[in-house]
């Protein structure tokens, strides 16, 4: 490696790295911090929130049954309503901290057994729908920065941009319509509902009747999500060729492609993903609702459910842990981006 | 206090003349404006689609019968295909879906406006007052916007709006209080570049509070993004509105987003009723758009850095 002047001019680079660590750790900490911070909010709002409902909780946990006053009372009692406000916030931490959310009202079970058994699912749609998406979003984003202003750059545009205005949950019906009813000449390809039918065969053919039932799911998915990739990659990659060392790696004589593939495409990629993860409390939203429309047996179904119920106790469950996990996904990406990318480091 | 009273008999002595010379330059530059709006032909459609649409639901009360709007008084069969006296076909209680087409304009619509207009208000007030304050103050309100802005949305005004028992103005009250924190981010940025001219600090040493800077400096320069910006949020509160509708935070009312949950409910999709599932999602698609084209049109115009660019 040959060393230019103005590698000299700086500081030893060993000190260099090892300040650079400390600052990392250092931003990390503030990181995590404000994290915690924000899990702290979520658990203060979600406590306050759940106590502007109208009416009782007690009257919506015994709607369907007959009780007398009494019962009412040592129901309160067991609620713990009748207590002051402050032990009541307290004894809601600690058990939300032991990850006891209480008791679902449909299904007088626990929540977060419930919880439990719905993460696998949603894990699996919106990791497959995120992986096509991105894939997707960054290569159609790349193709159509480097050919701007082309046919494929307006047609893959235009496409995203209308996509992009689509209500998720009305571009779910409709495939719904076409290609698992089956309407006019084309017959259902898919399966309309679920995860898996009650005759789901065993073994190696089992992941493959999954995925004959999440294609669909994840195709909505993607249909919404993907735009927001192209549309960053594209702009973030038009920024990159308007720079100067691009126009010198073609002064050299490199090939178009590896201009591309070697200069322009690694730098571009580091904001596309920063912004990925901090969208992704919109993926979530997508989310729900294709798990609605294709009753898909996730965290998203259980949350629509627990609003028609009102099963208030499944909503502030699964609200905390969406909120919980997009916070952490959102500080993970932060600090990894602070590593990945020097510009920021120094800024 | 005396010094601000001052202040505002000094420029109103200034006789009529720099008055008008005021109104003369507000007049060029809506005129500028015109033209250059004129000249975004995507702007222009979505203009025309709005305008169409706003007509449509202002007039719908003028000419149709809301009886047709209950369901217990409806005279149609029961999902039947499109005719000659239903164009749209009908529901499963026998309403014309057109007619719901119709009505649920308004509620989409004015939903989509309200909440649009509260998170604009929350959103411009959050972004200039954390741009212009410094410390502490700052600190705690960004704080507030980025968590607002890390929370999925749609999660959290699902559920406000079941918490707080439905209604529209439950829903417009869950739309605005979720959205705003992108809009905030945005006026802060612009806030703060403002703040850095000259002309701030010069209003400063002659005596502005805080209340002055903020009021007349500082929200006339961010007032064309609040417009733009308007524009784009009110598509996404119709969409964000329709989405609560399907999923079952609804106002009580039909909305195009209602509309797609009884059609869900009643497996119009899975059994072939496409004249329940298309209107009403095209409705929301063209609108949705129609508003993001102005936006974006809006941007351009407003934006000289952009004006360049395209």
């Amino acid at each position: 490696m040959s060393t230019s002047p103005a590698e000299l001019t700086k500081a030893p680079p060993k000190d260099d790295r090892g300040g650079a660590r400390r600052s990392l750790a250092r931003y990390a900490l503030v990181k995590l911090g404000g994290a915690l911070l924000g899990i702290g909010l979520v658990v203060v709002a979600t406590f306050f929130l759940f106590r502007l409902i109208p009416g009782d909780p007690t009257i919506a946990y015994t709607r369907d049954v007959p009780v007398t006053p009494e019962q009412l009372a040592l129901l309160r009692r067991q609620m713990g309503l009748d207590r002051p406000l402050g032990e009541q916030f307290l004894d809601f931490v600690l058990r939300t901290l032991r990850l006891d959310l209480g008791t679902s009202y449909e299904y007088r079970r626990p929540v977060a057994e419930l919880i439990g058994e719905r993460v696998g699912p949603t894990l699996l749609l919106v990791g497959t729908g995120l992986a096509v998406a991105v894939g997707l979003g960054m290569w159609q984003g790349t193709r159509a920065a480097w050919r701007h202003g082309g046919r494929f750059d307006r047609f893959s545009t235009g496409t995203a941009l209308t996509l992009w205005s689509v209500p998720t949950f009305w571009l779910g019906l409709l495939l719904l319509m076409v290609f698992a009813a089956g309407m006019g000449p084309i017959p259902g390809l898919f399966p309309t509902r679920g995860m898996e039918d009650v005759d789901a065969p065993d073994g190696p053919l089992y992941l493959l009747h999954v995925a004959h039932h999440l294609v669909l799911p994840c195709l909505t998915l993607v249909a919404v999500v993907y735009a927001q990739y192209l549309l960053v990659m594209r702009s973030s990659l038009l920024d990159e060729i308007g720079q100067d060392y691009v126009t010198t790696a073609r002064a050299k004589g490199l090939r178009d492609d590896d201009v591309r593939r070697r200069h322009a495409v690694p730098n571009a990629l580091l904001p596309t993903v920063t912004l990925v993860f901090m969208q992704i409390g919109f993926v979530v939203g997508g989310a729900v609702s294709v798990e609605f429309v294709y009753s898909w047996p996730g965290l998203g179904l259980l949350f629509v459910e627990a609003i028609r119920g009102p099963d208030y106790a499944v909503m502030q469950g699964t609200f905390m842990l969406v909120c919980v996990a997009v916070i952490v996904m959102n500080t993970l990406a932060d600090v990894v981006y602070h590593v990945l990318d020097p510009r920021v480091r120094s800024a | 206090m005396s010094t601000k009273e001052e202040e505002t008999r000094e420029v109103g002595d200034g006789a009529g003349t720099s008055r008008a010379i005021a109104r003369a330059r507000r007049r060029a530059a809506l005129a500028r404006f015109c033209r250059a709006y004129g000249g975004n032909r995507a702007g222009l459609y979505g203009a025309a689609i709005l305008l169409v649409a706003v007509l449509a639901a202002l007039v719908t009360p003028l000419v149709t019968d809301p009886s047709g709007m209950d369901v217990t008084r409806a005279t149609g069969a029961k999902m039947a295909p499109p005719s000659a006296d239903f164009p749209l076909g009908t529901d499963e209680s026998g309403r014309s879906v057109l007619l719901m087409l119709l009505w649920g304009a308004r509620v989409s619509l004015l939903i989509g406006f309200m909440s649009a207009l509260l998170s604009m208000v929350i959103g411009t007030v959050f972004g200039i007052a954390s741009g212009h304050f410094r410390g502490w103050a700052s600190a705690v309100l960004m704080r507030v916007t980025d968590w607002f802005l890390v929370l999925p949305a749609l999660v959290l005004a699902l559920v406000l709006a079941a918490v707080l028992g439905g209604g529209a103005s439950t829903i417009i009250l869950a739309i605005g209080v979720t959205s705003w924190a992108s809009t905030a981010r945005l006026i802060r940025a612009q806030t703060l570049a403002v703040e850095a001219r000259p002309y701030i600090e010069r209003s400063r040493a002659l005596g502005a509070g805080h209340w002055h800077v903020m009021t007349r400096h500082v929200l006339p320069n961010v007032a064309p993004l609040v417009l733009a910006n308007t524009t784009l949020t009110v598509a996404s509160a119709i969409v964000t509105e329709s989405t609560l509708a399907f999923l079952g935070a609804d106002s009580g009312q039909v909305s195009w987003g209602g509309m797609l949950r009884g059609s869900y409910d009643w497996g119009a999709a899975t059994s072939g009723a496409w004249w329940y599932v298309l209107p009403p999602g095209l409705c929301i698609v063209l609108v949705v758009l129609a508003f993001t084209l102005c936006g974006r049109a809006l941007e351009t115009v407003l934006n000289p850095r952009l004006r360049g660019a395209s």
